[in-house]
């Protein structure tokens, strides 16, 4: 007994060591979105930004609305997102400042290959939006205040249609990240609507399939935003400003379109000519 | 085929290492907070009579079902920046797991150990007593007579923290290479649809978990008293 408590004293007493260990001279936290980090993005490319600046990156991917919040309570030093209308709303509310794309791509819409709504290979997505709730075939909605759901709340305004009212019927709000979102649509199956980069390398696609894209509406642009230092003097704001600058240089822009998921371009550079 | 491959490439791995460690850290790091906490507060339970003593081991009882997400989001307020303790600097830090967890043994580790205690306490109390020790010398030489029972109670805690994902994601914030543990790192390979390596990683952790039963129990074992 005692012995178990010594050892077990001893990892107490190491845990700081550990941490004081991997503490590099800088460290800041990066809030952003699950879709640029679980595409594996963040991690092919940041690599060579703490190798020159010194400075490591803490990558917390959360959905879009929660990594704002996580912002504006102060526990970021960075934020990564897509969602241009929440983006504004923490601009205005003082939080951000700076504010620069870096990338964009685009939203589908994946649905079993069956496709009980018929609309494969369309381009209109608020067409198929309005036949899947027609033909009152399940549609899982992320639920989360994340960029992809507030895009879902804005595409189905434009149909008129109230999925509210396919609730506890078709229409599935799990509350749960893309990837969530995408087991759960594997699963019933279902319609949903995802990012193209956490499609791309979502390992449990079966038997879902792509079945609309290529509307305009359906683009997916990602921003860097930098905090202001009024609100959050606690932050390391100054390495954050490295960061935001480093993500739009050449050799930046390069490394994200070169990423590659199976052979396919995942992310479009768009610092030098915002989409 | 394909499907086994990223679970047997995560396996040698160094940063499926990285991750076992940390979770191994933290989670024997809370568990010995809550031992060192809990084995003497639950035995002096059973030990001294005074005021409140029945709502505390009612307390430490009706938390043994204390929600980890609770827990996660209650420390989450505490400190964050604009928390009261933000001032620390601990969120998202392996620190503040280890609080997290802590906060989720406790009250296991004291209402177990209070429990084996009472039994002694009935039936030795009176013969300790008699041969001369104070209530305050009574409660290490409890913890010794039912050291077996407290081992369960502080294993009972360790299962808590290590399979505990809820508080840690809140708190830890499940950053690569940072605080991502193993119960993290399921939660995460199942969200990218990689569910043959979060199914890996999962009997990874049931295995360590095993073995540290396992190799508890052979020390208590073999300690005499």
């Amino acid at each position: 007994m005692r012995r178990l408590l010594l050892l077990m004293l001893a990892a107490l007493a190491g845990l700081p060591i550990a941490n004081a260990a991997d503490e590099p001279a800088g460290a800041i936290v990066l809030a952003t979105t699950t879709s640029l980090d679980n595409s594996g993005l963040l991690g092919a490319i940041l690599p060579a930004f703490t190798r020159e600046s010194g400075i490591a990156v803490r990558v917390l991917a959360q959905g879009t609305g929660q990594a704002l919040d996580t912002a504006r309570r102060g526990d970021a030093d960075l934020v990564l997102v897509h969602d241009p209308e929440a983006e504004q709303q923490f601009i205005a509310e003082g939080h951000g400042i700076e504010q620069r794309q870096i990338a964009w791509n685009d939203f589908i819409l994946v649905g079993p290959t069956a496709d009980p709504a018929h609309i494969a290979g369309g381009h209109d997505a608020v067409v198929a939006l309005a036949a899947i709730a027609a033909a009152m075939t399940p549609f899982v909605s992320r639920g989360d205040r994340s960029g992809t759901h507030a895009l879902e709340l804005r595409l189905w305004r434009m149909t008129g249609i109230d999925p509210k009212s396919g609730a506890g019927g078709w229409y599935r709000d799990i509350g749960g990240g893309m990837g969530q979102a995408l087991n759960a649509a594997a699963a019933m199956p279902a319609y949903t609507l995802s990012d193209r980069g956490t499609w791309l390398s979502f390992r449990n696609k079966e038997p879902l399939v792509v079945t609309t894209e290529g509307d305009p509406r359906l683009i997916n642009r990602y921003d860097v935003i930098e905090l202001n230092p009024a609100k959050h003097p606690a932050s390391h704001l100054a390495a954050a400003h490295r960061l935001a600058e480093w993500l739009v240089l050449p050799d930046a822009q390069a490394a994200i379109g070169d990423y590659r998921i199976e052979g396919e371009q995942v992310f479009h550079p768009s610092a030098a000519s915002p989409r | 085929m394909d499907e086994f491959a990223s679970l047997s490439a995560a396996l040698v791995s160094r940063e499926l290492w990285q991750i076992i460690a940390l979770s191994l850290t933290v989670s024997l790091s809370a568990t010995a907070v809550a031992a060192v906490l809990g084995l003497p507060l639950g035995t002096a339970l059973a030990v001294w009579r005074f005021p409140g003593r029945r709502s505390l081991i009612l307390a430490a009882n009706a938390l043994l079902g204390l929600p980890p997400a609770v827990v996660g989001l209650a420390l989450y307020l505490v400190l964050s920046r604009s928390g009261p303790l933000g001032f620390l600097a601990l969120l998202f830090t392996p620190a503040a797991m280890v609080v997290a967890q802590a906060v989720l043994a406790l009250p296991i580790v004291t209402a177990l150990a209070h429990r084996a205690a009472e039994d002694l306490w009935a039936r030795y109390g009176d013969a300790l007593m008699d041969l001369g020790a104070s209530r305050a010398r009574a409660v290490p030489a409890l913890i010794a007579m039912g050291r077996l029972s407290m081992l369960t109670a502080v294993l009972a805690g360790f299962g808590r923290t290590i399979s505990e994902v809820g508080a840690i994601l809140v708190v830890g914030g499940n950053i690569a290479g940072y605080t991502r543990t193993m119960t993290t790192a399921i939660v995460l390979e199942t969200s990218k649809g990689d569910l043959p390596l979060a199914l890996g990683l999962g009997l990874v952790l049931i295995g360590l978990t095993m073995m540290i039963s396992a190799a508890a129990f052979g020390l208590a074992g073999r300690s005499s008293w």
